[in-house]
């Protein structure tokens, strides 16, 4: 049986670990290379690295820490902010990513998306979502890390990017994200329930008790979180413990 | 020893050149390369495989000679080769990812999109899947059944010689997941993704 995945997102600016409140406030802890081991020792499924740089000037440091990471973790790494050409995809994959995460590109260009699948294959292609609820059961798209408004709705563009080659949505709800009260459970429900590639659910998470919600409630395949496991309220171990003694499937 | 991951130009092989790289050093000396003189005088190859069945094939015939050699290797020979993911599903005659497209031929069977019964298994299937070993196998010695291995395909080999199946996992159906026929080794999980037990997959076939 496939097991639900739980991924902890390191969000690295100018080549140190900082976790945005709301992606303003930010705090600074840590090495990203040595956080990203500690997670791949103490059984993350995957780990992702949001680069929130968004510089050019600065995209050799990703990819330097991408190189480190990449030769002391052996689980799948996801790499994304500010991936925007082929270029840069194939500068982070040579250096040890599995993954890459598009997001503003893709909402600019869903092309984008389908040649950067057909070239790489959509295995290593996540599409991030950044969602807003906008009235009763309706979300629209947001890029730049929140701040611009597209007008897109967010299930016709999950339903568009899956067609034109993606492998999986990393699903972000920009109204809980850094709120610590969980998972738009609605949103990943009208999303998963749209489309049938994976949902990696992200944005919210305060408990053990949201990333069950996030994958019995809302239908993710995988689970992401960023606060609570990098300043130690819980460990990787005690989510996957407290999911397998809910009955949800994990890889212990 | 000498062992050699063909570099084909198949899409992203950094995460398998890292991984045999943890596990080889010191005590065997990697190449990666397609070169065809190295890849003949190599003692084991390692073919990995990402995009698509038809890419991989194309990108493998656009090398002159290579696939040659590779059969000289295999099958000739019968020095070991372990394929990874689309390197595992090229062995067979036929696929159908893309269009259809004839494989090297190895094993005989085909290539399919796997069956996630209209839409109620998500795909690609993707993730963290335990193995159900089917006979003994060189490449999961000390492993132990039902561990983890990491996933990420849309399309399955189906060997019509079912004897050869050394692995199966359990998803929308039992897909096949490993094979060992001689000295022919697959993989449909990623054992450079795979965390430690990973790493022994890629130990055990060093120490062949």
């Amino acid at each position: 049986m496939l097991k639900n995945r739980i991924i902890p997102c390191l969000d690295v600016k100018n080549g140190r670990v900082v976790k945005g409140i709301n992606f303003v406030e930010l705090k600074d802890a840590g090495d990203p290379v040595e956080q990203a081991k500690i997670y791949s020792d103490g059984g993350a499924d995957e780990i992702c690295f949001l680069d929130i740089t968004a510089s050019n000037e600065n995209r050799e440091t990703i990819i330097d820490i991408v190189r480190k990471t990449a030769k002391e973790c052996f689980v799948p790494l996801t790499v994304g902010g500010g991936v925007r050409t082929i270029q840069n995809i194939t500068d982070l994959l040579l250096a040890g990513a599995d993954k890459v995460s598009i997001n503003t590109a893709a909402v600019k260009n869903v092309d984008f998306i389908k040649e950067a699948s057909k070239k790489f294959g959509s295995q290593c292609i996540v599409v991030a979502i950044d969602a807003k609820k906008v009235s009763d059961n309706k979300w629209e798209v947001f890029t730049h890390g929140g701040r611009n408004k597209t007008g897109i709705d967010a299930v016709e563009f999950a339903k568009k990017v899956e067609e034109n080659g993606a492998g999986e949505i990393l699903l972000t709800s920009m109204d809980k994200d850094g709120t610590k009260s969980g998972y738009d459970v609605d949103l990943l429900k009208i999303i998963t329930n749209n489309t049938n590639i994976p949902v990696i659910a992200s944005g919210g998470v305060g408990t053990l008790d949201h990333l069950y919600d996030g994958i019995v409630k809302g239908g993710a395949s995988a689970v992401l979180a960023a606060s609570i496991f990098h300043y130690g309220e819980y460990k990787i171990k005690d989510a996957k413990e407290y999911l397998n003694s809910k009955n949800v499937s994990v890889r212990l | 020893m000498n062992v050699t991951i063909v570099d084909y130009q198949s899409g992203n092989i950094s995460s398998v050149i890292n991984s045999f790289a943890e596990v080889a050093k010191g005590k065997v000396n990697l190449e990666v390369t397609s070169d065809i003189k190295k890849i003949k005088f190599s003692d084991k190859i390692v073919l990995p495989g990402q995009g698509s069945f038809k890419s991989c094939v194309d990108s493998l015939n656009k090398i002159s000679g290579l696939v040659d050699t590779l059969k000289d290797f295999a099958i000739t020979n019968k020095k070991p080769l372990l394929g990874i993911c689309v390197g595992l599903q090229m062995f067979a005659d036929i696929g159908y990812e893309e269009a259809e497209t004839k494989g090297l031929g190895w094993i005989p069977g085909k290539v399919s999109r796997i069956d996630n019964q209209k839409g109620k298994f998500k795909l690609p299937h993707i993730g963290w899947n335990e193995i159900e070993i089917q006979k003994e196998s060189k490449i999961f010695k000390d492993i132990k059944n039902k561990s983890h291995m990491y996933f990420v395909h849309s399309y399955e080999f189906i060997p019509e010689d079912k004897s050869v199946i050394s692995a199966i996992t359990n998803y929308s159906s039992k897909i096949v997941c490993s094979v060992e026929k001689d000295n022919l080794f697959g993989t449909q999980f990623h054992p450079e993704k795979s965390d430690k037990i990973g790493l022994k997959v890629i130990d055990n076939f060093l120490k062949l």
